[in-house]
């Protein structure tokens, strides 16, 4: 048996550096990162890379920071298993590996020039927050600007500092609410389906991007016909085990389409006639 | 059939012929194992070969993606180090047989799919594929006229097919011409040659007949209107939910990441091991959920990849008619049976419609 090394591998990792670390939730943290090579990760909101530590293992985590910062890109990572609760333990400083982006993220030059309704669950955020900061940096190249935020409590709030930002704007409208309250919480109570009927959009105007834990797909959606969005204006980001990243190692496989290269973002269109979709 | 292409090799030189190949090189063929079970290795001389061999017990694909592979190796010590690696080794595969060669024709579609998998295809290149056509069904469990694989098309370098006294040599590509040349014991074919090859055909479309009661064309479409089918729900009862219908499969690539650190735990690979849709943790997420928790939904799954999925991204089956799925069956799940049922269903189905 010869070996050889091949740089060109499609599983080579590239080296990066985390220069920030930010306690997000009691679960969840921000990693600030740039590449070693100080080359620039040129990725699109919704995209997502596979993240090494050797020895430990390989996950996709979302990119959650906007496209146009050239200063460094952030993963926001929850503690579950194996590498994640191992990444929580990392120091600034550390190296870790990255490969990607991977995937097809929100489809930006179909919603340009559209308004726009953002529906995040918990950490669903993670994803969505790429597409509000380039929203945001782009601000006049969108219409109105709507953003639905739900968690289980307050305490699992992702981003606090940003949502309090996001509320004080005029230029977007943001709503928030948990599922279980805590004495000192003000605002929505119940779950985030609660919060749709009462936005004031125009739906053949409106692009909607959905994410969040695979429960609430099926009555956002409805939520969302209701209003009379049209299927190919709900985007949607799925999850699923990923291994290869590029359509190869089908786990990610929903019937004819692969998550990690079809997707992750698909119109409600694209999967509606998908039994093992949602 | 561009007839400077074929030459003929008598069997009384065959011996010689494989004996001159293992001389030079790495030599794989089909070896007996006992109980009706034959497997490819490595051999040292002709005879212990078997050429009147029923598929293997794994495909030849387990020289072109390995069942473990490494794919990086890292060291921690001092900074992150990685270096991605492949291994490769020079072989000929003799005596592969039509279902086999059309397997790898679908490894090679996905593997050399953007991104394309540099040491699938690094590994390719170091192997000489030599195939050898069956004359007659290897047994009971095969359906490969019907998706077409019964007969030599593309994907080999030689194509050896038995004649009576002799075989007649396709030669498809350089590196098949020069071993040919090099060998110095093949004939040039002639009209006589020509006519035998054509009459043996003749003879083959008449022995291998469409084993499933409907036309290939149609099944997309009949496993279109299946999704709902009953027989999904039967299978769910049989199958053990072993996952060995899919490790012996020749078109089944899907794999699962690991990774092993030596004792220091700062150094270690990383490689990808064949992993089965028909297997517990595969296609769970968060939360526990899993998208095809039911063995009938797994089940199901196969089914589509093999004849519908695929299609699309691809524009071929995933199902070469080898039979092994059906022969490694502890549940005596049988491929022929399951197609059959779901046409029947489906017909019934379709009547209904109609009265
Ligand atoms: C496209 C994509 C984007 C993602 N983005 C983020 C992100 O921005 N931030 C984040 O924290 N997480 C994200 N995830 C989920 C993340 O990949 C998993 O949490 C991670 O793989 C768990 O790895 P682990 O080794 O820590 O857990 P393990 O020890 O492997 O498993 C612990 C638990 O997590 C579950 N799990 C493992 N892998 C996955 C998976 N791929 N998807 C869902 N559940 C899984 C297991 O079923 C188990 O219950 C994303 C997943 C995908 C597919
Ligand atoms: S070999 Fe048979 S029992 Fe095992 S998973 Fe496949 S169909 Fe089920
Ligand atoms: S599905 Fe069964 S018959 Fe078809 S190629 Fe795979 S193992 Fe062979
Ligand atoms: S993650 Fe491997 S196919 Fe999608």
């Amino acid at each position: 048996m010869e070996k050889v090394v091949i740089k060109k591998s499609p599983y080579n990792v590239k080296k990066a550096r985390i220069i920030d670390i930010k306690q997000l939730t009691e679960k969840e943290k921000l990693f600030r990162v740039i590449l070693e090579d100080n080359s620039w990760l040129d990725y699109e909101p919704g995209q997502f890379i596979m993240v090494s530590l050797m020895g430990i293992g390989e996950i996709p985590i979302s990119i959650c920071s906007s496209p146009l910062n050239r200063d460094y890109f952030e993963i926001c990572v929850r503690a579950v298993g194996k590498v994640t609760e191992s990444m929580h333990r990392l120091n600034v400083g550390e190296i870790i590996g990255i490969r990607g982006p991977y995937g097809k993220g929100f489809p930006i030059r179909m919603i340009e020039a559209h308004d726009l309704l953002i529906i995040a669950g918990g950490l669903g955020l993670a994803p969505l927050r790429s597409l509000i900061l380039y929203a945001i940096d782009n601000r006049r190249d969108f219409g109105e600007i709507h953003i639905l935020f739900g968690c289980k409590t307050p305490e699992e709030l992702l981003f606090s500092d940003e949502i309090e930002e996001w509320g004080r704007r005029l230029d977007l409208h943001f709503a928030c609410t948990v599922d279980r309250a805590d004495p000192d919480w003000k605002g929505n109570i119940g779950l985030i389906t609660s919060l749709i009927p009462g936005v004031d959009i125009d739906p053949i105007r409106t692009y909607a991007a959905v994410v969040g834990p695979p429960i609430m797909y099926k009555f956002v959606i409805k939520e969302l016909l209701a209003k009379g969005l049209p299927v190919d204006q709900i985007l949607l980001s799925f999850e699923r085990h990923m291994k290869c990243g590029m359509g190869k190692c089908g786990r990610c496989q929903i019937q004819n389409l692969y998550c990690c290269k079809d997707g992750p973002v698909f119109t409600f269109k694209e999967i509606m006639d998908m039994a093992e979709a949602l | 059939m561009k007839t400077e292409q074929y030459r003929i090799i008598e069997k009384s030189s065959f011996n010689d012929f494989i004996n001159s190949l293992i001389a030079s090189q790495k030599v794989i063929g089909p070896v007996y194992k006992g109980f009706n079970n034959y497997t490819f290795e490595e051999i040292k001389s002709a005879q212990e070969m078997s050429l009147n061999y029923i598929p293997t017990i794994i495909p030849p694909k387990k020289y072109f993606m390995p069942q473990k592979e490494t794919i990086l190796e890292f060291d921690t010590k001092e900074t992150l180090h990685v270096e991605p690696v492949s291994e490769y080794e020079e072989l000929i595969l003799f005596g592969v047989h039509t279902c086999d060669i059309a397997g790898l024709r679908c490894l090679n579609v996905v593997l050399s799919d953007e991104p394309k998998d540099i040491s699938y295809l690094i590994r390719k290149r170091y192997i000489t594929i030599i195939g050898l056509e069956c004359n007659a069904y290897c047994d009971e469990y095969a359906s490969c006229s019907f998706v077409g694989a019964h007969v030599p098309t593309t994907g080999y370098d030689l194509m050896f097919t038995d004649l009576g006294d002799y075989f007649i040599v396709h030669i498809h590509s350089s590196k098949g011409m020069d071993i040919v040349k090099q060998a110095n014991i093949f004939k040039p074919a002639d009209n006589y040659d020509f006519e035998a090859l054509k009459a043996l055909r003749e003879k083959k479309d008449r022995i291998f007949n469409n084993e499933v009661p409907t036309e290939r064309r149609y099944l997309p479409d009949l496993i279109d209107r299946s999704w709902n089918a009953s027989v999904w729900k039967e299978l769910e009862q049989k199958c053990l939910g072993c996952g060995n219908c899919t490790s012996v499969c020749p078109t089944c690539y899907c794999f699962d990441i690991k990774e092993d650190v030596d004792f220091t735990l700062k150094a270690g690979q990383r490689y990808r091991v064949w992993f089965s849709c028909q297997l517990d943790p595969f296609a769970k997420v968060a939360g526990g959920i899993d998208f095809r928790r039911e063995r009938s939904a797994r089940q199901r799954h196969r089914f589509y990849r093999k004849f519908r999925y695929h299609i699309d991204r691809y524009g071929m089956f995933f199902c070469t008619g080898c039979g092994r799925c059906s022969r490694t069956c502890m549940a005596k799940i049988n491929l022929k049976e399951v197609l059959t049922a779901l046409i029947k269903e489906s017909e019934t189905k379709i009547w209904r419609k109609w009265l």
